[in-house]
């Protein structure tokens, strides 16, 4: 029996918008702590600090995410937790996001000019302030662009979660294909979805840069 | 306490390794391929045509803000409701090629842009046809500034081929997952198959940043 693509079915794709939503805010969220500390480890002054935060990167950046997704996903079991997709992807995306993070931070911080770093110093401010109150805001300022633009890319992300078994947007999209045999329109559907959530945000990044440009020529 | 067991995955190293090369021919095509539809959309968005313009402006958008997988499950499932039919071997060419050419087209601009536009017009005063200004005084240079952006994009676009899998091309990760059915060694599997595209994509990378000291070692005025 092959079930029709009504309304019931266009509104269990669209509300499948909100696991994509949600494991994209997760994977922000805890990316955005765990680059802060890749970062910061990038930049730091003790040398296996540094080296560990470069292989943590070049270890993500340089793998596929679905083999990082598959590996957790896999691994979860080895210590000791529950196989599950939702744990799976959360903790994958959100160390995938770090990595990513970290390294675009990086550059950030160090773009911040080194006058301001040996100021701070000359000032004896302790390194939290130094950081807190003097690099980092005025990193956030250069960061705030590629960040958004990253954040793009990690919601892009989220969908090979669905080859792990996780129900989001994709997922959803597929299950009604399936069901229905519209693949072309359901898949469109899914598209369009991804990119009403994604464009505004590209738009938003390419508007930051600009206005960061202007700001750097004033 | 899991016991490792290594021993299944190296008896098939063999098939990795095959999938490890279809997956570099596969991008390495795509690439070849993805950079002509990159100059042309690049060309294309410069032309001062508007149709031109907003077409490529569609795809451009269309492609950066929809997922890799999303795209390759278009192209290998919703493709042959217009009664295109592509094997998912092809399937997986095309959408890495399409996907490829849309990051590719913004690349390329960059580059055109970073080409004064007295250049362009010296060449041109000095009787260059427009194919050389396009060839010497356009492209060379563009190519040198995009290079290292568009090797870092070859690198995403390889290790992003592993989604291909998904429509059963056979890829490396397709390789692995046969690989996983067989031995049920799972975590073992994905683990050396990650391996291989960490060990792919640092060979890669510095072998990119070899041909880029040799090739674009002239000096330039700033």
């Amino acid at each position: 029996m092959i079930r029709e693509f009504g309304t019931g079915e266009v509104f269990y794709i669209v509300l499948a918008i909100r696991w994509t939503i949600a494991l994209s805010l997760i994977a922000f969220v805890g990316g955005a702590i765990g680059g802060l500390a890749v970062t910061l480890a990038r930049v730091s002054n003790s040398k296996p600090a540094r080296i560990a935060a470069t292989g943590f990167i070049r270890l993500f950046q340089g793998t596929p995410l679905l083999m990082q997704l598959f590996i957790v996903y896999f691994g979860l079991n080895i210590v000791g937790l529950p196989t599950n997709a939702w744990l799976a992807a959360a903790v994958a995306l959100t160390l995938h996001a770090s990595a990513f993070l970290g390294e675009i931070w990086r550059g950030c911080i160090q773009a911040v000019p080194r006058g301001q770093t040996e100021a701070a110093d000359a000032l004896a401010y302790s390194y939290v302030t130094r950081m807190k109150d003097i690099v980092l805001p005025q990193a956030a300022r250069i960061a705030a662009a590629p960040t958004t633009g990253f954040l793009v890319q990690l919601i892009k992300s989220t969908s090979l979660a669905s080859i792990i078994g996780f129900t989001e947007l994709t997922r959803a999209g597929q299950i009604i294909s399936n069901a229905t045999f519209k693949p072309f329109l359901v898949i469109s559907l899914v598209a369009v979805l991804y990119f009403i959530l994604c464009w505004p945000l590209s738009l938003a990044a390419k508007r930051l840069e600009t206005r960061f440009d202007k700001a750097l020529t004033r | 306490m899991y016991q490792f067991d290594f021993t299944p995955v190296f008896q098939a190293f063999d098939t990795l390794l095959l999938g490890a090369w279809f997956t570099i021919q596969m991008s390495g095509m795509a690439m070849l391929l993805g950079l002509a539809v990159s100059i042309l959309g690049a060309v294309g968005k410069d032309s001062g045509i508007k149709v031109i313009n907003l077409i490529v402006d569609i795809y451009v958008e269309l492609i950066r803000n929809t997922p890799f997988l999303v795209q390759i499950y278009f192209f290998f499932f919703g493709l042959p409701a217009l009664g295109i039919r592509m094997s998912p071997n092809e399937a997986a060419l095309f959408a890495l090629t399409v996907n490829f050419g849309a990051y590719g087209t913004e690349i390329i601009r960059a580059g055109i842009s970073a080409i004064s536009r007295g250049q362009i017009e010296a060449a041109q005063a000095i009787g260059l046809s427009w194919l050389q200004v396009l060839r010497y005084v356009v492209m060379k240079p563009a190519l040198r500034v995009v290079y290292p952006a568009l090797t870092s994009q070859f690198i995403f676009l390889m290790l992003g081929s592993s989604v291909v899998s998904a429509i059963s091309a056979t890829d490396l990760t397709a390789a692995g997952n046969d690989l996983n059915s067989l031995t049920f060694a799972s975590f073992e599997v994905y683990l050396v198959t990650t391996g291989i595209y960490l060990v792919m994509s640092i060979a890669f990378s510095m072998a990119f940043s070899l041909i880029g000291r040799t090739c674009f070692a002239y000096p330039v005025e700033r």
